[in-house]
């Protein structure tokens, strides 16, 4: 039979099997804890505790601002040493609560078990923002948002993403075959709160064991486990819904516009945790991989953790690395140094050495048009680029340039080297700036 | 040591296929042409490949040093269109010919346009054209295949479709001997310009780029398909005057064209649609030059034609954006 | 032969005529006064103005919704010219500069890490702030050179933009392009500049730059009217800096710097000698 899946997509080396046969492993407790305020998408926490103040575990530390954000949470019992700016994934230094753990890792007293049944949806939901959980595939939107569709948008499919398309990854995949308990109740109280008709979970071919695993434990349950064709970006929210339910999410809308949500499988596992036992999101399993790393490992780690501790723990260094990225190759984001805490979006580390660094000079398109082959969301990149390149702003926005979902299979391909992401992004900034100057 | 890390914006892997790569496999693929055409017209075609591809290399090096800009030749690009070129070429054409038709691609054809991936025509086709108009004889003065070793000197002769289209002027029907050696056409075994001769040879070239994945379906199937298609329908109204399709195919540069010429990545449409239009297009006018035009072989001029047409193509043939609506329906 | 010429000479003869009528008869009535402005103005679209090229200020002007003072490429000069051809009274802007304040080269500035990518400062400056070690300083990736209509700035060897004083029309496109906001608009007349845009502290600052501004308070002790201190950096106040070359030789970083004794090191533009006391 032929798997599902859409259109366009590349084939990347995936090297997963760094890591996905490694079972997840607890990651020991650093010196010190760096928890930034900024974690997610919508606007930062505010610091709620002071300097010199004991925290427990799972307690409050920075409350949220506003509708679209969520509290941040010590991840380990400890005293407040310092609340300013530290080095921040997003790249510049931003406001961050450190903690320096007092070794006990006790529970905050006001977490505890809660019966699912005897609540509301609502106070369901409620739960789910104040443990601070976001969408954990990476982009780290928070997940109460998601879950507060407006009544004229019924959610009728809740999707769930275990597809980790990104190479070296494996956190995902480790976590549906460990902890798939945790995940299938979340699955089951999300459903809960959204009265999907049709639960899925979307789970790429390669990862045959997890499939088999999660196809036993839901054979009597309405969860329909979707084995999908492999291929990149098999997992990015739109491409993911048109292979499970082959709807297009219209132009500049969300999947609720098609009656999905999506969430990933990690996600899941979150709310359990949040629901259940009223515990926050405070830890995450995160992939240490890459070339210049001894020993790979999937590790369970505590928000706030610092890069070079990972390191660390997995046996350290081969060589100095060249690039250091957090997310995956295709996505994720490059690191200014190891100082760098781990946040609730990082589901991987990932270090190259010099030499494994893509670095050829860029020449001039040859019109090959594999970029517009490649593309998973029917552009054409280069023409794009090429209009952004030279500040065109209403034509970049001719050629849908706002639709790019910045995946990278177009630069992955292009063999001139031409950055294509890189100039989408910076015609995409164009035409926002446009757009802003007309609303004044 | 954060001094030695580098950043970057996403992705951080390549497919670690680069311009320069594309440009060898092109290469790689037609040596089997350039075996067979040496194997049949000899010392003379090595030569003509030789000066043309050197030609090409050279003016290339003159222009961009004019220019002052940095010089490319080892991207691989001017080294096909010369190899290009000489396939286009008669095998007996002269050495200041085939040294002018280089200097006339990549300055012509190539450079004045900015270079590699600016230029609207296939520089080669551009080289070949303005040669046949400039020097009809030379470049019409065709010889019939001396296999190395057989003795023979290069005799002149006619090409099939020259043949045809003689004999149809002067008498309103084909030569009834025309029709029985397609096998020997098929193999090489026809007078015609170097690349032309051995379909078999091109043939074996372009199912290493197809394998490369460098070449794609779209463009040779419906430029072929469409030359059967509108040869045929020809055909079957009067079998007396018209050639058959396999006829079309196997002879002139209908092959060496659909693969090689028409299939430049540079100066063809980008999208799926714009290739088969592009392909139905080269088809038409192909079959129209041959059987009606002046000019006995209309392979060259249709894919100019369509070269010229290429950005408006790609301007009508915009791909649908994921989550947009198909003209006229909803999502 | 003659049938050719003649053929051929006739045809030109008829389509000339043609022509001519054509051009009387669809002419487009112009406000002499636009025509008049568009003589005048510099022909260069560089859009300073805020009208859509010279034609669309032309227009502008002529139908009363734009003063003549807003093109600073023809300065102080066409500001007149323009305010006679419209029989206004003509209110003269100073001639600005921009000024990019940093000295700050490759060689004299830490970077953080190595950049792969676009060569571009708004792009490079997505990517964890910048390569700069330095948050204020000039990235160096030539973005200001490409939007300057005037062929006024050029880059350094080193990676530093220089703005030619006397080339710089004042249209400001660079300043709106860099995404540092390293350049600055100044009076014409005044060439002495603090040539850093780095709040950070004084050992902060040292420990990426060599010739940064460490807030030392050093020129403002000098010259104390024509230099003020904002967090950490010296600004020249540029209404009161008759002084304030006097500080120059002062600044412990010599990141105080005389345009008119020379422009940053690496740049070939070179100063017009203002004899001081000829000016005075």
């Amino acid at each position: 039979m032929k798997l599902r899946t859409f259109k366009g997509g590349i084939h990347p080396p995936d090297n997963k099997h760094w890591t996905s046969h490694k079972a997840i492993e607890d990651c020991p407790l650093p010196d010190e804890l760096v928890v930034p305020l900024s974690q997610h998408i919508g606007a930062p926490s505010v610091a709620c505790v002071e300097v010199g103040q004991h925290v427990a575990k799972g307690q409050e530390i920075g409350s949220a601002k506003g509708f679209v954000s969520v509290p941040v949470h010590a991840s380990t019992s400890g005293e407040v040493v310092a609340i300013e700016n530290r080095p921040h994934p997003f790249g510049t230094p931003l406001p961050a609560v450190v903690i320096k753990p007092d070794g006990e890792d006790s529970w905050s007293s006001n977490l505890q078990f809660t019966d699912p049944g005897s609540l509301t949806s609502d106070e369901l939901i409620e739960k789910v923002r104040q443990a601070g959980v976001v969408g954990m595939g990476g982009a780290a939107f928070p997940a109460h948002v998601k879950m507060s569709p407006p009544p004229e948008k019924p959610i009728h499919t809740l999707l769930f993403n275990g597809v980790e398309c990104e190479p070296y990854l494996t956190s995902d995949h480790r976590m549906m075959l460990e902890e798939s308990e945790r995940v299938l109740q979340g699955v089951a109280l999300l459903q809960y709160v959204y009265g999907a008709e049709r639960v899925v979970i979307g789970i790429e071919a390669n990862k045959p064991d997890a499939i088999a695993l999660l196809k036993k434990q839901c054979a009597d349950a309405a969860v329909e486990i979707l084995p999908l064709q492999v291929k990149y970006p098999q997992g990015a929210e739109k491409q993911l819904i048109f292979a499970a339910t082959g709807r297009e999410v219209p132009s500049g809308g969300l999947p609720m516009d098609v009656g999905v949500a999506v969430h990933n499988v990690s996600t899941a596992a979150a709310v359990t945790d949040a629901v259940m036992l009223g515990r926050p999101l405070i830890e995450r399993v995160c992939t240490v991989t890459g070339p210049a790393i001894k020993e790979p490992k999937n590790l369970r780690i505590r928000i706030g953790m610092s890069l070079s501790h990972l390191v660390e723990v997995c046996g350290g260094l081969v060589e100095e690395p060249g690039k250091i990225i957090l997310g995956g190759p295709m996505m994720g984001f490059t690191q200014v140094g190891l100082d760098v805490p781990v946040i609730r979006g990082s589901s991987g580390l990932l270090l190259l050495r010099e030499e494994d660094i893509a670095n050829s000079p860029e020449g001039p398109c040859i019109r090959c048009a594999r970029c517009v082959q490649a593309c998973p969301m029917n552009l054409m990149p280069t023409t794009i680029a090429a209009y952004a390149r030279r500040d065109l702003v209403e034509e970049t926005e001719e050629y849908c340039a706002m639709d790019c979902i910045e995946c990278g299979s177009c630069s992955y391909v292009c063999p001139a080297s031409i950055p294509l992401v890189q100039l989408i992004r910076h015609g995409k900034a164009a035409v926002l700036a446009k757009k802003r100057n007309a609303l004044l | 040591m954060s001094q030695q890390l580098y950043l970057s914006s996403s992705p951080h892997v390549h497919s670690g296929e680069t311009t320069p790569s594309v440009m060898r496999a092109v290469l790689y693929s037609l040596v089997p042409a350039c075996g067979v055409a040496v194997y049949f017209f000899g010392i003379p075609a090595l030569s003509v490949l030789l000066i043309a591809t050197l030609g090409c290399l050279a003016t290339e090096v003159v222009c961009q040093r004019l220019m002052r800009q940095p010089v490319t030749i080892a991207d691989g690009s001017a080294a096909i269109t010369g190899v290009l070129l000489a396939l286009n070429l008669p095998p007996t054409s002269p050495w200041w010919l085939t040294l002018l038709g280089a200097v006339i691609a990549i300055a012509v054809g190539k450079q004045v346009y900015g270079g590699l991936g600016s230029n609207p025509f296939n520089p080669a086709l551009v080289a070949r054209v303005v040669l046949l108009i400039s020097f009809p004889v030379q470049m019409t003065t065709w010889s019939a295949p001396a296999p190395l070793g057989s003795g023979l000197d290069l005799v002149t002769t006619a090409t099939p479709l020259g043949e045809w289209k003689n004999a149809v002027m002067l008498t309103g029907a084909m030569p009834a001997e025309m029709q029985g050696s397609m096998a020997g056409y098929f193999l090489g075994n026809m007078p015609g310009c170097i690349g032309e001769v051995s379909a078999l040879a091109l043939l074996l070239g372009a199912g290493y780029l197809f394998y490369r994945r460098i070449l794609t379906w779209h463009i040779p199937a419906t430029y072929v398909g469409t030359v059967v298609l509108l040869s045929g329908a020809f055909w079957l109204i009067n079998p007396a005057k018209y050639p058959n399709p396999v006829f079309h195919l196997v002879t002139g540069g209908l092959v060496l064209g659909a693969f090689y010429m028409a299939t430049d990545m540079v100066t063809t449409p980008v999208s799926i649609r714009g290739m088969l239009i592009f392909g139905v297009g080269c088809g038409v006018l192909t079959v129209l030059i041959r059987l009606f035009g002046g000019y006995p072989e209309g392979v060259s001029f249709a894919i100019l034609l369509m070269n010229a047409a290429t950005p408006l193509i790609d301007r009508y043939t915009k791909p649908r954006t994921f989550g947009t609506a198909r003209q006229g329906g909803s999502v | 032969m003659l049938a050719a010429i003649l053929s051929l000479g006739c045809i030109g003869m008829v389509a000339a005529i043609a022509l001519g009528i054509a051009a009387k008869k669809f002419a487009v009535e112009v406000d002499p006064r636009e025509l008049a402005a568009m003589e005048v103005l510099p022909g260069i679209n560089c859009g300073a103005c805020g009208f859509p090229g010279c034609a669309g200020y032309a227009k502008a002007l002529v139908t009363g919704k734009a003063e003549p003072n807003l093109c600073p490429p023809g300065g102080a000069e066409l500001m007149t010219k323009l305010a006679r051809i419209l029989g206004v009274e003509a209110i003269v802007m100073a001639r600005q500069t921009a000024v990019v304040l940093c000295q700050g080269d490759n060689r004299k500035a830490q970077l953080k890490f190595r950049y792969l990518g676009l060569e571009d400062c708004n792009a490079a400056q997505r990517i964890a702030g910048g390569p700069k070690a330095c948050p204020g300083g000039c990235l160096g990736l030539a973005s200001c050179q490409r939007a300057c209509p005037f062929d006024a700035i050029e880059m350094t060897a080193d990676g530093l933009a220089v703005i030619s004083r006397e080339k710089c029309t004042g249209c400001r496109k660079c300043v709106a392009v860099c995404p540092r906001d390293v350049i600055r608009m100044t009076p014409y007349e005044s060439s002495v500049h603090v040539m850093c845009n780095s709040h950070d502290k004084g050992a902060a600052v040292r420990k990426y730059c060599q010739v940064g501004c460490i807030g030392c308070h050093i020129c403002h002790k000098t010259v104390p009217e024509a230099y003020k201190l904002e967090d950490f950096l010296a600004t020249v106040v540029y209404e009161q800096d008759a002084q304030a070359f006097e500080a120059i030789p002062k600044c412990p970083t010599k990141c105080i710097r005389d345009f008119n004794e020379g422009y940053p090191e690496g740049s070939t533009f070179l100063p017009i000698n203002n004899d001081k006391s000829d000016a005075a």
